[in-house]
């Protein structure tokens, strides 16, 4: 694996689907023995091919062909699901080939095509493919130059070139030219011959200028084409019978009663049962049959009433997985808090939510001579080609993902379900299935960030400095569980529980809820000592980048004046991900409202590749913070999802949109890395220092209890 | 029993044999293959799904095929004329009103149904008629100043 992957891994939490597919069983055995089955079941995300790793010294012509008319196609596994991958690498390569944007044209997320540059999430895509695509559009450069050179007969020092136009002694002649005239595909088979010189920071013509997204027209025209989008020619629609309850298991059908509808194919396989239709309306009438006949065994279930004391119940020490990122341990804790004078003992609940993308999970699917291709809407299209080849025993070739730009993600769609739905009625039908999953299947089916509690106890000495630190996570995981402040005695950890629900990745993970209990605790430790929340953070923090922002932001915000003037204002800042954020809001509550909101973030993630995507990230992700903040909570009792609709779930929408001031700092002199995600993590509880001004009551939950 | 329906789509005129309930949007994206339309929740929440149905906006996911007979449909796919934008398409790309973009199509229909009865629509209108149409990437700021642009604001 490689190093990226491994990055992959400690960041994000993937859980493999829970109901069960039984897939072919003659296939199965016939090609790979029942093994797999179980294999299947416990997990499937490490199914991977093995192969298109990239290695050190790959072809320059995996990544890059030109083409006879002077257009330079690059290939990327990286998906785009509305974090501006596309035109953020579009410009990388445009950047080192010294090409104007529309001289790139990016093939993303195709497994046959494409270099594996892993699956896109962790924000990865800025600090680790950007620069692998840069050095290698760098060194096509450097061989198109020498290419040029011989073309014409000069020494390559002798060849100036820019924007696809190659210059010696009064000669030119143009990159299109230059493929007619060489062997420009032959020459870009060998691997580059050592480090190509990358455009440095202060000479970017490309990257680091605001520059709107790639593929805009073809998106504003209804021209694009979403994973739900595609269609084949003699497709079918497909849907899958659910559960009326988690664990409920089939008991009997009659599958008869779907079957005798025109048009309409039904599968069962084990505890699978689909179905497919020319039309997705008749599809879903087949469904509704099948469901009247269905009789389920149900099974107890947690609710959500009871969430906090189950997750309590359930810890196991240890943290598995998911506990051994970050997360410290110095001095002596217990003794430390013993001796203090002042302390405080806190515990803060964060509710299950959903990612709710607005285009739920889909895939057409489509067998031909054995083999599959699905087009789906994935961040990980290499895992879902594992899963897959597990699902339907496939090798070698057998099966081609590819993920077109995809109507959101947000860490909710690592996993293949609708694909290997899609690919299961496909065979069944014996023509290309097309699948959908309703809103309501998205918001029962899918997965969720986790739940979480966090149990804070923390002591101030006679100075009013912070002299000891425990923080236990129970369940929502360890991103930014490391404080940032200084403190001597310090215990940090992360607790596995039972999760009643399906819990997977999300925008930011757990850094959410880590950096929600860490500051509401530094406002509450602050009060405590009888300090303003800016300046008891100011004196526990080093010099650094999360010092600089926290100062830009309340500078900007004018927290003195605004605190002086006993306004009902709330600050929070934090860090993951090598990029550093602060928030400050104010805000007023009425009737148990937030009203007047304003948001003012500062944010610094390295050198900015593109101002106009990082602005829209950042306010969207303050906007998608709110929501968290304020309302989302996913309700469950007897095993079902009771909001699984946009009508209960109430996530943002434009009359909640606050005035928001950012503050976007450029470090030309960092490398940069990925905004995506760490701008989300401080607006909740520098919303709740507000709420608290306002109301005098502290609230330790996700979202805030506003009463 | 199916029946036919007839309905004109973008200026062309359509017949559609099929169940009278059966919502416009799959016959949009089913039947005519008119897939800027989006599904995103099937149930009048989230607006994707807005087309304007004689000159009104309408989520036509919860509209029946039966309902619209005999009457003008227009979709995403038929608001430009020929390689020019209508002014909001060209707003929604100056503003970079749009990050994964799956909301636009419906944001867009709805904000020019808006705009032909309030051409110079009010800040505050804008956000009463857009407040019903999501964007799970919560780009409201620049979809509110996309319409404002076309609202000459
Ligand atoms: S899909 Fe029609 S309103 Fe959501
Ligand atoms: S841009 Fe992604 S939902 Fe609006």
């Amino acid at each position: 694996m490689n190093d990226a992957n491994l990055e992959l891994e400690r960041y994000e939490l993937r859980e493999p689907q829970r109901y069960e597919f039984a897939t072919d069983r003659r296939v199965f055995n016939a090609t790979l023995g029942a093994g797999l089955m179980l294999l299947l079941a416990r997990d499937n995300s490490h199914a991977q091919p093995g192969r298109r790793q990239p290695r050190r010294g790959e072809p320059l012509g995996d990544r890059l062909h030109v083409a006879e008319d002077g257009i330079v196609t690059v290939l990327t596994s990286k998906v785009e699901v509305g974090q501006g991958s596309r035109t953020q690498i579009t410009q990388a390569a445009a950047e080192e080939l010294r090409l104007p944007i529309e001289k790139i044209q990016l093939v993303m997320a195709d497994t046959e095509q494409c270099p594996d540059d892993g699956g896109t999430a962790g924000s990865r895509t800025t600090p680790s493919t950007v620069p692998r695509v840069r050095s290698a559009c760098a060194a096509a450069r450097e061989r198109l130059v020498e290419l040029a050179a011989a073309t014409l007969e000069v020494e390559p020092g002798e060849v100036q070139y820019d924007r696809g136009t190659f210059t010696t002694a009064g000669r030119t002649m143009s990159l299109a030219d230059l493929v007619r005239e060489a062997e420009v595909a032959e020459s870009l088979q060998a691997p580059p011959n050592g480090e190509a010189q990358v455009r440095r920071v202060s000479e970017w013509q490309v990257l680091g200028v605001p520059t709107n997204k790639v593929g805009a027209e073809a998106i504003v025209t209804g021209q694009h084409r979403y994973p739900s989008d595609y269609q084949l020619p003699g497709m079918e629609y497909g849907k899958v019978l659910r559960p009326p309850s988690y664990g409920a298991k089939l008991t009997s059908i009659d599958l008869e009663a779907g079957q005798k509808l025109e048009g309409v194919t039904v599968v069962r396989d084990g505890d699978f049962v689909g179905c497919t239709a020319p039309s997705s309306w008749q599809a879903g009438k087949a469904i509704e049959a099948l469901v009247a006949t269905a009789e389920w065994e149900t099974v107890d279930h947690p609710s959500s009433e009871n969430l906090f004391t189950h997750l309590k119940e359930t810890a196991r020490e240890g943290g598995g997985r998911r506990g051994r990122r970050g997360g410290g341990a110095a001095g002596d804790v217990d003794a430390a808090l013993e001796s203090a004078n002042q302390s405080i003992d806190s515990s803060f609940e964060i509710a299950y939510i959903q990612h709710a993308p607005m285009e739920p999970r889909a895939a057409v699917a489509e067998w031909s001579d054995g083999k599959l291709t699905v087009w789906t809407g994935s961040q990980q299209p290499s895992r879902v080609e594992g899963e897959l080849r597990g699902a339907f025993g496939l090798r070698g070739d057998g099966v081609r993902v590819i993920v077109p730009d995809t109507g959101g993600g947000f860490g909710g769609k690592h996993t293949g379900e609708a694909a290997v739905e899609a690919a299961r009625l496909a065979k069944a039908a014996g023509k290309p299935v097309s699948l959908r999953w309703t809103r309501e299947e998205e918001f029962t089916w899918a997965y969720f960030r986790p739940a979480g509690l966090i149990e804070v106890k923390a002591a101030l000495d006679d100075q009013g400095r912070i002299v000891a630190w425990d923080f236990a996570n129970y369940n929502s995981g360890g991103s930014a569980l490391d404080t940032p402040y200084r403190v001597p005695n310090k215990r940090e950890r992360v607790l596995e529980c039972d999760s009643p629900l399906r819990q997977g990745s999300y925008r930011a993970l757990a850094s959410t809820a880590n950096t929600f209990a860490r500051e509401v605790a530094m406002d509450e430790l602050a009060e405590l000592a009888g300090v303003d929340p800016l300046d008891f953070r100011l004196a526990h923090l080093e010099e650094g980048r999360l010092r600089n922002v926290l100062v830009a932001a309340t500078e900007k915000f004018g927290w003195r004046k605004r605190r002086a003037e006993g306004r009902n204002i709330g600050l929070a800042c934090g860090t993951e991900k090598g990029s550093y954020v602060a928030a400050c809001v104010e805000a007023d509550v009425v009737d148990g409202e937030v009203q007047n909101l304003l948001v003012c973030q500062a944010y610094e993630c390295g050198a900015i590749h593109n101002p106009t995507n990082l602005r829209s990230q950042v306010e969207g992700a303050i906007v998608m913070g709110l929501g968290a903040a304020l309302r989302e909570a996913m309700e469950f009792s007897d095993g079902q999802i009771q909001n699984a609709s946009f009508y209960s779930y109430e996530v943002p929408r434009m009359r909640d949109l606050p005035e928001m001031e950012l503050v976007l700092v450029n470090r030309p002199d960092l490398p940069s890395v990925g905004a995506g995600e760490t701008p989300i993590i401080a607006i909740a509880p520098a919303l709740a220092g507000a709420v608290y001004a306002a109301t005098g009551g502290r609230s330790r939950s996700m979202p805030l209890k506003l009463g | 029993m199916p029946d036919r329906f007839s309905l004109e789509v973008n200026g062309q005129a359509h017949s559609v044999e099929t169940d009278a309930q059966r919502p416009l949007l799959d016959v949009l994206r089913e039947e005519l293959s008119l897939t800027g339309t989006k599904y995103g929740c099937g149930e009048g929440a989230c607006g994707a799904c807005t087309v304007i149905v004689d000159g009104e906006a309408t989520r036509s996911c919860i509209t029946s095929i039966a309902e619209v007979d005999g009457r003008r449909v227009e979709t995403i796919e038929g608001l430009a004329s020929g390689v020019e934008l209508h002014r909001v398409q060209q707003a929604f790309i100056d503003q970079s009103a749009m990050q994964c973009g799956y909301c636009v199509p419906g944001q867009i229909m709805n904000a020019v149904a808006l705009l032909r009865t309030e051409p110079q629509a009010t800040g505050e209108q804008i956000v009463e008629a857009m407040d019903g149409n999501l964007c799970r990437c919560c780009n409201y700021r620049n979809l509110r100043a996309a319409v404002e642009q076309a609202a000459g604001r």
